[in-house]
């Protein structure tokens, strides 16, 4: 067995074994098994990083099984520098989900943990895939085990966002669907993506497909104006499942955008790039300005994680390897940030039981360790130097800058509303005098909570100061990816 | 006189007959309130019956029997393996659900169960229209008197009466566009058939006239929009047991006499019944989907979304010849159309396994309202049930989404905007029909169960029930046996 296959089966696995045995009468038992799942299937995913080649763009680590003989479908598997680090984002935010979420889910724990290794490793296999139908099969799948996340231990109108969740992601993904059975149908019968990559295609069809892709990832990134679910279900859903969605699920969407819109139909895609870059720049202006009014905490991350998206999305369709490396950059410093800001969030969700702005004031007085990290993730939310949110942000505007200067200029003013709401909700959360008697009777952060507060940190400083492992890798695989979309499929 | 190959052909037919008059008989001696005695021969026949058909599938043979009355090929042979097996897991699910019901003070369960396996088999294998009727007769006959088991009870009796009465007019529709197809070919052999109407001699509209009738008589028997109006009904109605054995593994024979008169006796008429199919696969999807949405109770809701399955069913059927072509395409759409209907059983059976394990004595739990919680009082059987309806919904992994993608597959290698048009249409409705899906799984794991007792079964119906439910999700991650095997068996009917 591959380390791919290991990286997507152990925390499947680990999964499985929970569901079948453990019960709420040993809960301590239960989460000391599901930390050694995530501890070992985040320690397998190193060892891909350890031997990745990053002078080649092409696939490493490929594993190739046949699957279905009657569709030539195949187990096909394998990373490039575009989506390596996403394997590892995806097992490291697991694991801080599931130290995070020690403590604070009571009921079904097993059911829970179990849900959260399933959906890591998943989401695992949507990254490595390279065949369309095995894509498909990941990227449905993990609708699943969300969908019970937010319905079993989600907030009070849990399930009108579970519902919203699960029918609008379907929606976009079942034209996906058809999308990729034309292609196999176009292609003589083959659902390996390098096959598709190669397919010349007619205008219209490239432009059918490739807004059949847009449905499926649009919805997921989200893009304006189909974004509207994401606040929703932020709201609703527990702390963890917060967390994954931002830092992984959402980059499902983006992802895609990469190994599937640009490569399959790049003639379409250089033709609708203004309109791709039209709705980023709404979701980076507009979604940023609303979420300076929001009352709730959780809404408020959720459109700002909307309007940080806009940047990934910016960056992929101004074709620079400036700004489709300062996309994925994004994305995996996005990953950090939010999951780090939504955990925050959670923090105090536990002790107060309530995500209103209003609900708080001064709780640095009495968590000052805990409003350092809140601090310090704020600011990486508002992309200060030195924070993993700069990093991407400043590659994004300086590759739009390049492309055209207005375009540029715009997508920088986000970075002020990011400052806005960001700063100002911290100001009115953490800072003052002691607003109420729910905020003085706060207890610091304990050691656990600590831990994954500092692993968070680190991981976003260390981004922040030194990205060159993060670019490094990816350097050969985007300008691959360039040459590829610059050649017209036009037949 | 008869031929020692036609015995060969008919031979798990005959051990049926004569083991359904044995156990019979046997069962006047057995006392006991769960018959063991009898449920165990039943089972023992049936297990030997399916070893048989599998072994006969597995030799690949096409061979003729009774002066081309019957025939034993692949794809049938493989049907009623299948048919044998739900038939034993109905069985095990049935048998302690029907006990406390009063439904076990006789043996007819048991051996009105394996008169309508005998009637699958002949339908499944009849190779003349008579042969088939005759089939499906015997099919409907046991299904009536095992849906009025329960005498006492009005809803079950009602629901008797009804499926009787529709039953016997879309079997009065069938053997008048039988009688039509003899007028107008001179013969009731399905091949003599085909020869005479690719032979282009006989009048196209007295073929159409006949045609209509036996489109409309197979419509009835699988539930088609606008023939489903008996199917919520009966379903709701009858005794959960029945319900799955009539729901259940005679849809694969339904399947099987609708290859054999539309496709093997009729292929060349295959431009007007296209267009039939496509009208009843449309409303299907479109009443199903909808109509279930309305449901308070799972059997009927199950109903409707058998409905709306059907259709999808039936589009794959539809898809095996474009613009009269059938050379390139027809392997692949009714293999389709075969792993949709085999998966699709495989899913009732565990779905309506969960019904009756829940369903205590004087309690049917059917409501959606009694699934509330389930997952809090029984994490397993919540996850059975989990898994059977996300498969029907066609959301991946199940062994569902291949069935759908199968379909769709079909539909869009024809190349036809109508066709592809069909597709997007019926990938919106399984968007609909994922809501009322999803709503039964929020009900089980989200709402509050309504009483804290677990849930107690048998270890034999548990063992089957979590081997059930597991299959549905196996094949969904290895479906590719199944696979194979539908295009094979296929590809041997079309002698391609």
């Amino acid at each position: 067995m591959g380390l791919l296959s290991l990286a997507i089966w152990m925390p499947i696995a680990f999964g499985v074994l929970l569901l079948a045995w453990g019960r709420d009468e040993h809960a301590n038992a239960v989460r000391w098994f599901a930390l050694v799942g995530a501890i070992a299937s985040f320690l397998v995913t190193l060892p891909l990083y350890a031997h990745f080649d990053a002078s080649t763009a092409a696939m490493q680590y490929v594993e190739k099984n046949s699957w279905i003989e009657r569709f030539n479908v195949s187990y096909h598997l394998g990373v490039d520098g575009i989506s390596l680090w996403f394997v590892l984002l995806t097992a490291f935010i697991n694991l801080v989900v599931i130290i995070a979420s020690w403590e604070v889910i009571k009921r079904n724990v097993n059911q829970y943990m179990a849900a959260f290794l399933i959906l890591s490793g998943l989401m695992i296999g949507v990254f490595c895939a390279l065949d369309g139908l095995l894509f498909y099969v990941f990227f449905e799948a993990t609708l699943i085990p969300m969908y019970l996340i937010i319905g079993i231990w989600g907030g009070p109108n849990k399930i009108y966002a579970a519902f919203k969740f699960f029918l609008y992601t379907l929606l976009g993904s079942l034209l996906m669907l058809v999308a990729l059975i034309y292609l196999y149908t176009r292609s003589g019968g083959s659902f390996d993506l390098a096959t598709w990559h190669a397919l010349p295609l007619s205008g219209s069809a490239q432009t059918l497909l490739f807004f059949a892709f847009f449905a499926a990832f649009a919805v997921k990134v989200p893009m304006w104006p189909v974004h509207t679910w994401l606040p929703d279900v932020h709201v609703e859903a527990p702390t963890g499942g917060s967390a994954v969605l931002a830092a992984i699920m959402l980059k499902l969407g983006a992802y895609g955008f990469l190994r599937f819109s640009l490569p399959i139909a790049p003639d379409a895609a250089h033709e609708w790039a203004g309109f791709m870059i039209a709705l980023s720049l709404i979701a980076v202006v507009y979604v940023g300005l609303v979420a300076m009014v929001q009352q709730d905490m959780k809404k408020l991350v959720a459109y700002s994680s909307v309007a940080h998206m806009g940047f990934v999305t910016l960056g992929f369709f101004i074709f620079s390897s400036l700004g489709v490396s300062g996309g994925i950059v994004q994305m995996i410093s996005h990953g950090f940030v939010s999951a780090a800001m939504f955990l925050s969030i959670g923090v105090l969700y536990d002790r107060v039981h309530s995500r209103e702005i209003a609900s708080y004031g001064g709780v640095v007085n009495t968590m000052p360790k805990f409003a350092a990290f809140a601090l310090f993730f704020a600011m990486a939310n508002c992309g200060l130097p030195g924070t993993a949110g700069f990093v991407g942000e400043w590659m994004v505007i300086l590759g739009a800058v390049k492309f055209n200067f207005w375009i540029g200029f715009a997508a920088a003013s986000a970075l002020i509303f990011g400052a806005a709401y960001t700063l100002w909700m911290f100001k009115r959360v953490y800072l003052g005098p002691v607003a109420n008697g729910h905020v003085k009777a706060l207890v610091d952060i304990n050691a656990r909570e600590f831990l994954v507060m500092a692993l968070l940190a680190v991981a976003v400083l260390y981004m922040g100061v030194y990205p060159k492992p993060f670019t490094d890798v990816m350097d050969v695989s985007v300008a691959q990816l360039l040459k590829h979309v610059a050649i017209s499929k036009l037949n | 006189m008869i031929d020692k190959l036609s015995w060969i052909t008919a031979y798990p037919e005959v051990v049926l007959l004569v083991m359904a008059c044995v156990i019979a008989i046997i069962d006047l001696g057995v006392k006991t309130p769960l018959r063991t005695a009898t449920y165990a021969l039943t089972m023992l026949t049936l297990a030997v019956v399916a070893w048989m058909q599998a072994d006969l599938a597995l030799g690949a043979q096409t061979t003729y029997g009774f002066e081309n009355m019957v025939v034993s090929d692949a794809m049938g042979n493989w049907l009623k393996c299948f048919a044998t097996i739900a038939v034993m897991v109905t069985m095990v699910y049935g048998r302690p659900y029907a006990a406390p019901r009063d439904m076990l003070r006789g043996g007819e369960f048991f051996t009105l169960s394996i008169f309508s396996l005998l009637g699958m088999f002949v339908m499944i294998s009849g190779n003349n229209f008579l042969v088939i009727y005759m089939g499906l007769e015997l099919l409907t006959l046991s299904c009536y008197g095992m849906v009025a088991l329960r005498r006492d009870h009005v809803v079950a009796t009602e629901a008797a009466m009804k499926y009787f009465v529709l039953g016997a007019m879309a079997s009065g529709f069938l053997l008048y566009g039988m009688s039509m197809m003899y007028g107008a070919t001179g013969s009731l052999d399905v091949n003599a058939v085909f020869k005479a109407i690719a032979s282009g001699k006989v009048i196209h509209q007295v073929l159409v006239f006949g045609l209509v009738f036996i489109v409309a008589g197979l419509a009835f028997k699988l539930g088609a929009v606008p023939f489903h109006m008996w199917i919520p009904d009966v379903y709701q109605g009858a005794p959960t047991a029945v319900t799955l054995m009539v729901g259940g593994a005679p849809k694969l024979a339904a399947f099987a006499i609708t290859m054999r008169l539309l496709v093997e006796g009729m292929l060349p008429l295959a431009l007007d019944w296209q267009q039939m199919l496509m009208v009843l696969a449309v409303g299907s999807l479109l009443i199903g989907n909808l109509a279930a949405i309305a449901q308070t109770n799972v059997k009927r809701m199950l109903a409707f979304s058998t409905i709306s399955q059907i259709g999808f069913v039936l589009l794959g059927v539809m898809s095996g010849v474009v613009n009269g072509n059938a050379l390139s395409f027809a392997a692949n759409a009714y293999s389709s159309a075969m792993f949709y209907i085999i998966t699709y059983v495989l899913t009732t059976l565990a779905s309506f396994g969960v019904i009756m394990i829940l369903s205590r004595e004087g309690f049917e739990s059917e409501e959606i309202a009694d699934f509330a919680g389930l997952n809090a009082r029984s994490p397993l059987y919540a996850g059975v049930m989990a898994v059977c309806l996300l498969s029907l919904a066609g959301i991946p992994p199940m062994v569902g989404f291949y069935a759908k993608l199968a379909v769709l597959q079909s539909l869009i290698a024809s190349g036809e905007s109508l066709y592809l048009g069909l597709a997007i249409f019926a990938v919106a409705m399984s968007l609909i029909g994922a809501f009322y899906y999803l709503r039964l799984i929020k009900v089980m794991y989200f709402d509050e169960p309504i009483t804290a007792s677990g849930v107690v079964a048998p270890l034999d119906v548990r063992v089957v029930l979590c081997a059930n439910g597991a299959l549905v999700l196996i094949l969904g991650i290895l479906p590719s046996g199944l696979m194979a095997l539908c295009g094979s068996a296929i590809r041997q009917m079309l002698g391609t």
